[in-house]
């Protein structure tokens, strides 16, 4: 995508909004010119904290997800045994909303940064992890055929073939999920805590009735995403050239 | 040079070998053949007569049931990058460029570097020692050198069988085993690599195995064609055929006569 088409696409964004403020004309939807003014006062008051705070946690996340959900996803992958054994085991939990299980993981983990880095973990893992599992598994024989009678024992095998082939595969599955990471980030921090942008929204703003702090939380957690999937989407052309060639 | 025993030893003998898919029934079944050293064949049959089962047992994909099989006087108990293996589909890496895919025999001979072992056949690792001229060298050689950059699902499958060859030859086996190699091409590109193949055979000295269903193929790259009906195989049955991998030969009569001859066999064996 071109870097001017998504600089129109934003205008026409905020030109919507605009166009809506004026329209409905409430104290609940200020415009974006207020907004904005409202978000570089917030900046170095709080907000630019809150936001790093947020940022940290979720990219914790996503590297310990990756760390651990693409060797599993390999070793399952491969093994016809591992996965015949495990493959109802995620059936059943990956349609669960991980989410539920966030009063427990606060109980467990308590209100700190654990417990919120560890529900995003487990939500994207199961993503990533299956990805993984079902690219190394769906790899041609004749592929792997090929490369062994070029000599190459197991390691080889991971090195040259699982690991390239599952990679950029993790990282698609990733850019899919991120959307959802910050939603349950989002949700994690909006209670029983004192940092991150889901506090500043909910509690610094929305509890206080300041709606243009208010949006400038939601835009500074809009920015986190969009960033995040920026960043997933570069990864990914880096990585996985082949993937965007015609 | 009578002292030396890898120069009587053959190259692929299989002795009373009998090979079975799960509870299924034999594929062969005590079946006995020998390839010698620099010889070339070609394997044709009708699809399910075992013809690459056989290739893959001589490539170390597949371990027999029963008896014994010896490629370069060793039983084959794993793949080995002395004996090559190109197939018809698939092979290549997807992700990686032509250079990538031709250079990997390089790359992993680096990655296994450590595994000396004995550098005299058979290896079971690639060589620790190829050089990206002798990786240059091939991609002229199989003419792919422009299209090092391309990746796989870039350029026709006649280049991807090419790249498939260069990888190959690249690995310095001594024994090349080709399955339905120009199967999926159209016919020029076939005759054209069928061509190659000859080339390459007389500028290396390789020992070749091709397997292929196409009777013409079989004729013109198997100076020994065996024939498989259907299984079990038992007896090996071999047409002598001394003319072939040479690139005139196509155009002589005795080409047609060797056709007609193989057409028959097949026939009779199916």
């Amino acid at each position: 995508m071109r870097r001017r088409d998504l600089i129109l696409a934003a205008l026409v964004l905020l030109a919507a909004w605009q166009m809506l403020a004026w329209l409905l004309h409430v104290e609940v939807l200020p415009g974006p010119g207020t907004v904005i003014q409202a978000f570089v006062r917030a900046v170095p008051n709080g907000l630019a904290r809150h936001f790093l705070m947020s940022a940290w946690r979720v990219v914790a996340s996503i590297v310990l997800a990756m760390l651990l959900a693409v060797p599993a996803g390999l070793v399952l992958g491969q093994s016809r045994a591992m996965d015949r054994f495990f493959a109802p085991i995620i059936y059943i939990i990956y349609p669960i909303p991980k989410i539920v299980f966030l009063p427990i993981i606060l109980l467990l983990l308590g209100i700190g940064d654990r417990s919120k880095i560890f529900i995003i973990f487990v939500v994207l893992f199961f993503q990533i992890l299956v990805v993984v599992r079902d690219q190394a598994s769906a790899l041609r024989p004749e592929l792997i055929y090929s490369v062994r009678s070029l000599g190459a024992g197991r390691r080889a095998l991971f090195r040259f073939v699982y690991l390239p082939a599952t990679v950029p595969a993790a990282l698609t599955a990733l850019r899919v999920s991120v959307g959802t990471a910050i939603a349950v980030l989002f949700f994690a921090e909006s209670f029983a805590t004192t940092s991150g942008l889901g506090y500043y929204i909910i509690n610094d703003s929305w509890g206080r009735l300041a709606y243009p702090e208010m949006y400038a939380g939601v835009l500074a957690m809009s920015l986190l995403g969009l960033l995040l999937y920026f960043l997933i989407d570069r990864l990914e052309r880096r990585l996985a050239p082949w993937m965007f060639v015609t | 040079m009578a002292s030396d025993p890898a120069a009587v030893q053959p190259m692929i003998e299989a002795a009373g070998l009998t090979f079975v898919y799960g509870e299924g029934a034999p594929v062969f079944r005590d079946f006995s053949w020998q390839v010698q050293t620099g010889e070339a064949w070609a394997v044709i049959g009708s699809s399910g007569c075992g013809k690459s089962t056989l290739l893959y047992l001589i490539a170390g994909l597949r371990q027999p049931s029963e008896g014994r099989l010896v490629v370069e006087g060793q039983p084959v108990t794993r793949p080995r990058a002395s004996v090559g293996l190109v197939l018809q589909d698939y092979g290549l890496l997807p992700w990686a460029t032509v250079w990538e895919n031709v250079a990997l025999p390089m790359r992993m001979g680096q990655f296994y570097r450590h595994k000396g072992g004995n550098p005299e056949s058979p290896r079971p690792y690639p060589r620790p020692d190829i050089s990206s001229e002798q990786v240059e060298h091939w991609l002229k050689r199989l003419g792919i050198a422009d299209l090092r950059d391309k990746y796989p699902s870039q350029i026709s499958g006649g280049q991807r069988q090419r790249t498939a060859i260069a990888r190959s030859l690249l690995q310095q086996p001594n024994l090349l085993l080709l399955d339905e190699p120009f199967s999926s091409l159209d016919a020029l590109t076939r005759e054209d690599l069928q061509q190659l193949t000859v080339e390459l055979r007389a500028e290396t000295g390789l020992t070749t195995v091709v397997v292929t269903h196409i009777i013409e193929e079989a004729v013109f790259l198997g100076q020994h064609i065996l024939v498989l009906g259907r299984p079990p195989n038992v007896a090996a049955h071999v047409i002598r055929n001394p003319e072939a991998c040479d690139t005139e030969y196509r155009s002589r009569p005795t080409y047609w006569e060797r056709c007609a001859e193989l057409r028959e066999a097949l026939n009779a064996s199916s």
